[in-house]
């Protein structure tokens, strides 16, 4: 007896040494190494039961079996019980700790770092990496533990299977899942302390669980969290005083009822933007509630109160896909929901009308003082729900009819967003689950609330633009000119030497988009008194000038043509000035707009001179050089192999970028509307074939289906300098004089 | 004109236009009925349609099977009808029973919530069960469920003097609008003994603070109170429970708070700052840069202290394994206290060596990232110091619970670290893709200058998480928290719906309410008409007139601030024409804000200066696509004046401008409610007493809250006879004593200058008449 209580010690330090930080440490590599040494090692001394577990390399995938046909173990409280003094010594108990006081204690001890072995977790790159335990028949002292597993529970245990987490090798594994259904702890044919016995004969349990998950959802009348173990708990319907903050995880309740139909009422039973005019209430029966609670709303004509029904002679009917109202009127459950705007889930967030409420895009109005609502830590209910207190039932009404239609409207959207996208299935609150805990065990990796809870669905487009911190760009870092150049060499010169006299200008790039041609010999070139750089592409394609070249040293980039010469030192200046109140957007010379043609039904490129524009040319324009990035990365594909093929339409791309990115038009600056030569009046009018407008309507149209929608947005304003053509003032007063007028 | 007969058609046209109209009522009534079980019909239940209880899973395995290579056995769902049906029954049980903890909680049966505002009951025995909760240990009735938070501050004990970063605390409070001095009114109580620093070592520790706060006259145990702290416990153990009395039921507004001592939603972890942090002002980050990609001299940096022994060293004593001396800076020193060299290790000497190589200023803005281990305790100056410089803090302080978390998802602008695998943070800091750091690094900013830049600001994050709490129904959610302008210019009572905000709104959506509203404001010192009959042809009366002939009017609302006699007779305008009142004398009127405005768009308008109905129109068309901001026609600039070291007000003809006068501009309705709720009591008193600046300061709040330019447009000569244009020269030097005045309230210059201006697009351009949208706006009155 001494000896195995020794043996076991041995093992327990052996066990947990490594999990302190290291303190002689070469490289990390090989601290894992040793780590994962001393872990087998450990493994092979804790237990007798391992063999089949410590074969190398020959891990069997996980079989998910019918229980009745599952190997059978033995286990007997008695090992429990020496081992009770082993686990009493583990400090890191949640519910060890006294409890009371307003400051609650050392209520919640286990942290992600102190009831969580990290470093199991290296190994896999960054990825989580989940173990699920075979599946057993587990007798308690001859008894069995539980008559079958679930349909839910094998859903469980299949999505993570086939998630990209699940390893066959519990020796690579971050987190443990015990195979024993938890779903439903009245389903138990034991106490709870007949699952830690068996929990605890499992082989990684080590003394209290560390990287455990038990999933619960019912949890009855003897919660898992009475256990004392170090597991992980998602369960649902976790309560404050007991939940570990950042450890447990508090989960939904499917309903059994509608998620084994799921496959056949398809998702868009639910209507996105059906909302009446009132606000109409729903109250169904959940877990211990009594409809007395609602006494002051009793009389209330927009409540409807479901109640189980009863036969004739009294007694309930044993029928959940009906409920009646007082009326004795019976309704089909949880369809009725549907018709509502709000429904009240109240004080037990453990039974599935939450789930049920949400299924049917019914607005959930949560009153549950002391429970953590489902995944609370990434999920914002504060978007998604109405919560109330307990002690504001009485104002329930009121407190919902306040509620503006457009609230309304938006909270329904985003119930149906957070429901289809983490709770729909058992695979998908799965997928949820280890998504959290991946977030939990690789927290520098964790997806920000904005990821989680989608930032399109507020607003009615709102999108978090690239650039969302306003301050005005500096002036001193000034902008880099990059010029696409082809052949048209006297006209580039001529280019350069216009640009190279702005003040903030600091670089000039050239994108020799040439590849049967040199560029001209280096002597020369114009001599300007900044940097010129010259880079030649391999292809001659219309994408190379949005290349997010690294030459590009400046926030501001000034693309420009290489026949752009009219364009004054003033009006760049200007220019660049102005890109730097509005850093975020194309600001430049050259103006578009595309309109609708009613005859055609399609959008139509327009280079008339009118009063509205909507796409500012890359031949003359600021921007920053995100959009490069942006271009090169986040553009559609079919967008840019589009632009490639036709060799046309990169700027209106890049107009369509920068709009749906931001939500934001561009700005046209001062009214110079020619820019190569004088007498040139209109230059695409004139210098293209009609092909060539045909064709810039033909990108607008195949763009905007291939967006799925028309970002341009249309603006009837110019910037012009503060001074601009004020009569009286004069020119010398003026920042900027040299202002062109077309 | 000629008469036709009226056809059958015409007749029976009629006929089904009343139809239709009586359909309607009929349609209308209906909605309008109580709720009833028939207007659900089509969901009744006939009892012949009731069939199944579950469905059959086998029927569903089977599909699964041809579809899926997993094959699940057939087994019944984890729930059955028993389960929810005696689910209640169950739990009566489950609380008599003895086996394990019951489920819920004894004493918050639902007995208690009968009929009553609150539980009822022995409080104090309610609470033995769990730590302190919003619902258990405050009091809900001292607060409104609407409308503003107010606080009450104990009066100070001159014998016991404050630290000096306490006296921030209480003169933010005190120069708020939560301030009341009425006990019976406040919501939240906050104590005038300073419980900052709870070291017992430190020289500002305050002694007997549990016999002090046992004499307060409402402590009450705590209730609805908030202690503030930043340092608790003390050498060796540096204990965070170690306050040194008992916070009772108060909120707990403290620095470096950890897991496991956290009330999750009732405490308030704040972050550590140091005695110099700024009392206001509006400090946007030394960040200005945004190039992307990073190119910074160093990917990580560390320059700091190290323990050598004792608590909260490990980590720091471990970090120089990082350093290299190139894109890696990782320096310590052991140099601190007087008898450091006692302690001292082996490493020390070559330590202190390396790290006077390095500046920390330097370091910070030549890092992209910066290491930010805990001290002794868990919080540290450097947090702070690190988000502002735009430095993306990399965390190592496990179970730190991160100021404000209940509503700041640091997991936007930090790196979480982990002590326990330091050596991995390289690897970690290396692989974040240029583009998450780009958005990491302005989140930082947003963060720091909304919610930490100054103890105002701290102070009322603060307030301001609880008022979430209290109006839970419709708390601010966290994509408004974590956004610019955040939750501090968002008041719900306002409206509840984030549409209805200024903010957030692109150019393609229809979420703004279309048209605008016209406030023409008539004051007193306007040279207006002497009689009632002369107005026919008065400046007012075209104003009116012009507005009327606006193509995106709604409503014409006259501010009558005047003690001329309104007159009877009004132009005739297409649209409802209001005439008010003022209500008191004091020029801030102008800034309407209650039900008569129905849309978003308000243009506030001076009574003598004419606009054409093309410049309001053209305005509004700006304003759509930058509703959050101040859009005019007449501009005025500031300036620093060197000699006499103040700032000078000018209306001179400039290159740029700062601000936009309110008599000819267009901006959002929530802007005038935001001016009564947000403006500083002070500001509103200058106004008050000077009856002048109103406008400077709605300039001064609107930059503020957006930190983005007002916005002038075109050129338009203002006649030069109105009397408000033409300011006397006491006026006008009131506009400088305004300007110094309100910087000095807010703390700084939040002014900010643009070169700017908005035209029609074919504006003067020498084309066709016919081409241009808003002709009269080229045309000079």
């Amino acid at each position: 007896m001494l000896l195995l209580i020794v043996g076991a010690v041995l093992a327990y330090l052996l066990y947990f040494l490594p999990s302190y930080p290291p303190v002689n440490l070469i490289s990390y590599h090989k601290y894992q190494q040793q780590q994962k040494a001393s872990r087998q090692s450990a493994i092979l001394s804790s237990s007798s039961s391992v063999e089949d577990a410590t074969v190398a390399n020959h891990f069997q995938d996980l079989q998910l079996v019918p229980l009745e046909s599952a190997p059978v173990r033995h286990v007997s409280k008695g090992d429990l019980q020496n081992r009770q003094e082993l686990l009493d010594n583990e400090l890191e108990w949640a519910l060890r700790a006294p409890r009371g006081g307003e400051r609650g204690g050392t209520r919640s001890k286990c942290s992600m770092f102190t009831c969580f072995d990290i470093h199991r977790c290296g190994a896999h790159n960054g990825t989580l990496s989940v173990y699920i335990y075979p599946i057993y028949q587990w007798m308690v002292d001859g008894q069995l533990v539980q008559q079958s597993l679930s349909q839910e529970f094998y859903q469980f245990l299949m999505s993570i299977k086939k998630s990209p987490y699940y390893v066959p090798n519990p020796n690579d594994a971050c987190i443990f899942v015990p195979t024993i259904d938890l779903l439903n702890l009245n389903k138990l044919t034991v106490s709870s302390e007949d699952v830690l016995a068996v929990l605890s004969s499992l082989e990684f349990w080590g003394n209290a669980g560390r990287n455990h998950v038990l999933l619960t959802m019912f949890p009855g009348n003897s919660p898992l969290l009475s256990l004392k173990t170090n597991a992980i708990i998602a369960s649902a319907g976790l309560f404050v005083e007991n939940y570990r903050l950042g450890f447990h995880v508090p989960v939904i309740s499917p309903s059994p009822l509608v998620l084994n139909r799921a496959s056949n009422t398809s998702k868009n039973a639910i209507g996105e933007n059906q909302v009446r005019n009132s606000h109409w209430i729903a109250v169904a029966p959940q877990g211990a509630f009594t409809f007395d609670l609602l006494s002051s709303n009793s009389n209330d004509y927009s409540i409807l109160f479901l109640d189980y029904c009863h036969n004739k002679d009294g007694t309930k009917m044993r029928n959940y896909s009906v409920r009646c109202s007082k009326y004795h009127q019976m309704y089909q459950y949880p369809d009725v929901l549907k018709e509502f705007d709000f429904c009240l889930v109240i004080r037990d967030l453990a039974s599935p009308v939450l789930w049920e409420v949400m299924s049917v895009g019914c607005i959930p109005v949560i009153v549950a003082d002391h429970q953590r609502l489902p995944f609370d830590e990434v999920i914002d209910w504060r978007r998604s729900s109405v919560q109330l207190y307990e002690h504001q039932m009485h104002q329930l009404s009121s407190i919902i009819n306040s509620i503006s239609e457009s609230r309304r409207r938006r909270l329904k959207k985003q119930v149906k967003f957070i429901f289809d996208k983490y709770f729909s299935s058992m695979n998908q609150i799965t997928m949820t689950l280890l998504t959290t805990l991946k977030d939990k065990v690789f927290s520098h990796y964790a997806m920000s609330i904005h990821e989680w809870n989608g930032i399109e669905g507020h607003g009615s487009s709102y999108v978090q633009p690239p650039l969302f911190n306003p301050i005005i760009a500096p002036r001193d870092s000034g902008f880099t000119a990059v010029i696409l150049a082809y052949e048209r060499v006297p006209s580039l010169f001529t280019v350069i030497q216009r640009v190279s006299q702005v003040p903030s200008l600091v670089k000039i790039l050239v994108i020799w988009n040439n590849q049967l041609k040199d560029p001209p010999s280096l002597d020369s070139w114009p001599k300007v008194g900044i940097p010129v750089k010259i880079i030649r592409t391999k292809e001659n394609k219309m994408s190379n000038r949005f290349i997010p070249y690294d030459e590009i040293e400046t926030e501001a980039v000034f693309a420009v043509d290489d026949d752009i010469v009219m364009l004054t030192v003033d009006e760049m200046e200007f220019g660049f000035e102005t890109w730097r109140e509005y850093p975020d957007r194309i600001v430049g010379f050259p103006s578009r707009s595309h309109v609708w043609d009613n005859s055609t039904r399609r959008w139509k490129y327009e280079s008339e001179w009118t009063s509205e524009i909507s796409m500012v040319l890359t031949g003359a324009a600021f921007y920053h050089k995100f959009w490069h990035y942006a271009y090169t990365n986040e553009l559609p594909r079919d967008i840019r192999d589009w632009v490639d093929a036709k060799m046309n339409c990169e700027d209106i791309a890049m107009n369509f970028l920068v709009s749906a990115r931001t939500g934001k038009s561009p700005i046209k600056v001062t009214p110079r509307k020619k820019f190569k030569c004088p007498t040139c009046s209109n230059n695409e009018m004139l210098s293209a074939d009609s092909g060539h407008m045909v064709e810039r309507t033909e990108c607008i149209n195949r763009f905007t289906e291939i967006m799925g929608f028309m970002p341009l947005i249309p603006t009837e304003f110019r910037a012009d300098p503060v001074l601009f053509k004020v009569d009286g003032v004069p020119g010398k007063l003026k920042r900027y004089h040299d202002m062109g007028t077309l | 004109m000629r008469r036709r007969p009226r056809s059958p058609i015409l007749i029976i046209g009629y006929i089904t236009l009343f139809l239709g109209f009586l359909l309607l009522l009929f349609l209308w009534s209906w909605q309008r009925l109580p709720l009833s079980d028939t207007t659900l019909s089509s969901l009744v239940v006939t009892s012949s349609r009731i069939s199944h209880q579950f469905p059959d899973p086998r029927t569903t395995v089977e599909k699964r099977k041809e579809v899926d290579e997993f094959y699940i056995p057939e087994s019944e769902p984890y729930l059955s009808v028993d389960d929810l049906f005696d689910y209640g029954a169950q739990e009566e049980k489950g609380k008599k029973g003895d086996g394990g903890e019951p489920f819920l909680d004894d004493e918050m049966g639902f007995s208690d919530l009968h009929g009553h505002g609150r539980p009822v009951g022995d409080d104090d025995k309610k609470r033995s069960g769990g730590p302190c909760r919003m619902e258990t240990c405050f009091n809900f009735d001292r607060c409104q469920i609407t409308g503003a938070l107010k606080v009450y501050v104990y009066p100070l004990d001159k014998f016991v003097p404050i630290s000096s970063t306490y006296e921030k605390i209480l003169n933010r409070i005190m120069s708020s609008h939560y301030y009341t001095n009425d006990p019976d009114e406040a919501c939240l109580f906050v104590l005038s003994i300073d419980t900052l620093d709870r070291d017992e070592l430190s020289h500002d520790y305050v002694r007997n603070v549990a016999t002090r706060l046992k004499k307060l006259p409402y402590w009450n145990n705590g209730e609805n109170h908030i202690v503030f702290n930043l340092y608790a416990g003390t050498w060796p153990s540096y204990n965070e429970t170690e306050l040194g009395f008992n916070v009772g039921k108060a909120i707990l507004a403290k620095a470096s708070m950890s897991v496991e001592q956290f009330r999750p939603n009732f405490d308030i972890s704040l972050p550590l700052f140091h005695p110099s942090h700024p009392d206001k002002g509006d400090d946007l980050g030394t960040a200005v840069f945004n190039e992307f990609p990073t190119h910074k001299q160093h990917v990580i940096a560390f320059k700091g202290k190290r323990y050598v022994y004792g608590i909260g060293s490990e980590t720091r004593n471990s970090v120089y394994h990082l350093h290299n001396a190139d894109d890696v800076i990782m320096v310590t020193t052991c140099k601190h206290g007087k008898n450091w060299k006692d302690m001292k290790d082996e490493r020390c000497d070559e330590d202190n060596k390396e790290y006077d190589k390095y500046d920390y200023e330097v370091l910070l803005q030549n890092s992209t990232f910066c290491l930010v281990p805990r001290g002794r305790r868990l919080g540290s100056f450097r947090f702070l110091e690190t988000l502002k410089s735009g430095c993306i803090p990399v965390l190592l302080s496990n179970g730190w619970i991160l100021p404000f978390s209940e509503v700041i998802d640091w997991s936007a602008c930090t790196v979480m670290g982990d002590e326990r695998a330091l050596l991995q943070i390289l690897d970690i800091v290396r692989s974040i893709e240029p583009e998450k750091i780009f958005k990491i690094k302005q989140q930082t900013q947003i963060i720091w200058n909304q919610y930490l830049s100054s103890v105002e600001r701290i102070v009322d994050t603060t307030f301001e998480i609880i008022r979430d709490r209290i109006q839970k129904h419709s708390a601010r959610d966290l994509l408004i928290w974590n956004t610019a302008p955040g939750a501090l210019n968002f008041d719900m009572n306002f409206a509840d719906d984030i549409d209805r905000f200024p903010f957030h709104h692109t150019g393609n959506d229809n979420s703004l309410r279309p048209n605008f509203t016209a406030i023409i404001y008539v004051h007193a010192n306007a040279a207006g008409p002497k009689a009632v009959g002369a107005y026919s042809n008065s400046a007012l009366f075209r104003l009116v007139k012009n507005a009327g002939k606006s193509k995106h009017i709604s409503k014409i609302i006259v501010m009558w601030n005047s003690n001329r006699a309104i007159p009877r007779v009004w132009p005739e305008v297409p649209v409802p024409l209001k005439i008010k009142q003022a209500t008191s004398n004091t020029v801030s009127q102008r800034f309407l804000s209650d039900e008569e405005i129905e849309t978003d768009a308000i243009f506030s308008l001076d009574e003598e200066i004419l606009l054409s109905p093309d410049e309001m129109d053209f305005a509004y068309s700006t304003w759509k696509l930058f509703p959050d901001r101040l859009i005019g026609y007449q501009s005025r600039s500031h300036y620093w004046n060197e000699p006499s070291e103040m700032w000078h007000y000018s209306s001179k003809w400039t290159n740029d401008y700062s601000m936009i006068l309110t008599g000819a501009s267009i901006y959002h309705a929530y802007y005038n409610h935001l001016y009564w709720i947000k403006v500083p009591p002070a500001a509103l008193l200058l106004v008050e007493s000077l009856q002048n600046c109103e406008d400077i300061v709605m300039n001064f709040l609107i930059v503020r809250t957006t930190r983005k330019t007002p916005i002038k447009l075109t050129w338009k000569k203002i006649p030069q006879d109105s009397a408000r244009s033409q300011l006397s020269p006491d006026r006008f030097k009131q506009r400088h004593t305004c300007l110094n005045d309100l910087a000095e309230i807010y703390g700084s210059m939040p002014l900010r200058r643009s070169n700017v201006r908005l035209d029609p697009v074919l504006f003067r351009d020498p084309v066709s008449n016919l081409r241009k949208k808003y002709r009269q706006v080229e045309v000079q009155s």
